[in-house]
């Protein structure tokens, strides 16, 4: 039975520590809109989505007035757009990822994911074409997200898409240098990407999932900070379980909306990602969560250790609350978009390398962070690269959200607005890497791969 | 469908009688009520019964949040599974 600590103690985590549900995506398969001739195709994607989605923003609305918890993002994600448009004779994909802006507009999303390629092995017809789109799609499109996945445990790092990837990042930075490179806010190289990760920019509805469902992002670094205040001074044992009986509570919330959500539009419920996703907000962070574990600032030495407590705790918590977790589940730590990461990266406490080495213990990558605008296409290459290999050796998966900010150097600052932040440009590695990019290839699958 | 009506703000006269009122008004039953004081402010959390109820869920927030402004407090009005959910590990989902 509820008392009146558990109820009040529910109010607040909404009303003052920022609990809420940071996304509820609807995956859509567009497999069917596949046609040799691309207007056909289009339109038939254009309605898909209109058909299954139309009604998505106002089924979580109502969810929100029900059960007074925000939610704050209603996204879709579709198939890799390159299988669906590869089919057709078009030499350039820029207006089906129109298409897909138009129907996020129509139904109200602030975002779409899956103007996607997936080349770990190789490029097919449709991926070359989607990639090489990709700059222009993401200048001429307001809602549309893109992704690329260069690399998998099982089939080792395709290092001509790394190298074309730093080539199409600098591109879509000069597309849109007028908005500090804002293209690039929407643009993730994936390393082993998930099929149903429900967080932008990275979503996209892989092969094997259904005709249309529902995947729930949850959120909450504010209520693991709170909760973590009262075991201040005690063993790291208690800051564990503290963070599980914490993480347990809010994906619960997040595996009862996404029931309901998932009755209402009539789409069954995929699964729920238990990330801890900060905004730049205050208390919204999970930088200050490292340092509420006691760390002084964020990316000093112990930094690592306590990230990689917090995500472990993070998903045993979470894992018993939902009955089917998935995504990327664990910490994210972006920098634009956590005020506690700005504050660390502007008082120089954190740097591009101790954030390299956070990836490997946390849920995603290199997110997010704003570098010079002069920095060449092979050292962007070359931080792929770096990031790749800890996600294919780790057997994780890892991504790279990178902006060189054109016109921008070390000591400016890029603002990007809303949910993505802002964020002082960070400081790279001033030697090349061009005689290692240019080689092409792949690297090979780890021999721990191979298991069968 | 059973709810849970808090409402937080500066204590001063009467906020249970009106909010109680507004619920018998719509044919809502009051099943418990218990209130103390959460960091200096006045907190009250009912559980009520909204099944014969006779207006819809989101009319009866809507008029909830009229009569906040009129009392100066907070009132919110939520799906007790939401509490259930992450508080009774026993509740099926």
């Amino acid at each position: 039975m509820l008392n009146i600590n558990s109820i009040t103690e529910t109010i607040r985590m909404i009303e003052k520590e920022k609990l809420d549900i940071r996304t509820i995506t609807m995956g859509i398969s567009l497999l069917d809109c596949a046609d040799s001739n691309g207007n056909k195709s289009r339109q038939k994607i254009y309605d898909k989505i209109i058909k299954y989605a139309g009604n998505l923003v106002e089924v979580g609305e109502e969810l929100e007035r029900e059960f007074g918890i925000p939610i704050i993002n209603k996204r879709i994600a579709v198939t890799p757009i390159a299988l669906v448009a590869g089919a057709s004779n078009d030499k350039d994909y820029v207006e089906y990822a129109k298409t897909l802006d138009k129907a996020a507009k129509e139904v109200g999303v602030n975002f779409i994911g899956g103007f996607s390629a997936l080349v770990h092995k190789g490029y097919s017809k449709g991926d070359s074409i989607l990639i090489k789109s990709i700059p222009q799609a993401l200048k001429e499109t307001e809602r549309v997200c893109a992704s690329v996945n260069i690399g998998s445990t099982k089939a080792g790092i395709n290092m001509d898409a790394v190298k074309e990837m730093g080539i199409v990042i600098k591109e879509t930075a000069m597309l849109t240098k007028d908005n500090d490179s804002i293209g690039c806010a929407k643009l993730v190289v994936f390393a082993n990407s998930v099929e149903d990760n429900p967080f932008m920019a990275g979503a996209y509805h892989g092969v094997g999932e259904p005709e249309a469902v529902i995947n729930v992002g949850v959120s909450g670094p504010g209520v693991v900070k709170s909760a973590l205040e009262k075991v201040r001074g005690q063993r790291i044992d208690s800051v564990a379980e503290t963070i599980k009986r914490t993480a347990f509570k809010i994906t619960r919330a997040g595996q009862l909306i996404g029931n309901e959500a998932s009755k209402r539009l009539g789409i069954p419920f995929g699964i729920l990602d238990l990330s801890l996703a900060p905004t730049p907000d205050i208390g919204d962070s999970v930088a200050r969560i490292l340092e509420e574990i006691g760390l002084e600032v964020c990316g000093t030495h112990g930094t690592t250790a306590a990230l990689a407590l917090l995500n472990d705790a993070i998903k045993k918590g979470g894992i018993m609350a939902s009955s089917h977790v998935g995504g990327l589940s664990g910490a994210f730590i972006p920098v634009s978009e956590d005020e506690g990461m700005i504050a660390a990266v502007t008082q120089g406490a954190l740097t591009f390398d101790k954030l390299e080495a956070m990836t490997c213990v946390c849920s995603v990558g290199l997110d997010m962070i704003a570098i010079p605008g002069e920095t060449s296409a092979t050292t962007i290459s070359g931080i792929i690269a770096d990031e790749a290999a800890i996600g294919v050796i780790n057997n994780k998966t890892t991504a790279v959200r990178l902006i060189p900010v054109i016109g921008k150097d070390l000591g400016d600052k890029a603002i990007f607005g809303g949910l993505l932040g802002y964020a002082p440009i960070m400081n790279v590695s001033k030697f090349s890497c061009e005689d290692f990019i240019e080689r092409g290839g792949r690297i090979p699958a780890p021999v721990h791969s191979f298991k069968n | 469908m059973r709810a849970i009506v808090s409402v937080i703000g500066k204590d001063k006269k009467g906020i249970i009688a009106r909010v109680s009122s507004a619920l018998y008004k719509r044919n809502i039953n009051i099943m418990d009520i218990s209130q103390t004081i959460l960091e200096k402010y006045f907190t009250m959390i009912m559980i009520t019964n909204l099944n014969e109820m006779t207006i819809s869920f989101t009319d009866l927030a809507a008029e909830l949040d009229k009569l906040a402004q009129e009392i100066g407090v907070s009132i919110k009005i939520q799906h007790q599974d939401f509490f259930d959910a992450m508080h009774n590990i026993d509740k099926e989902q």
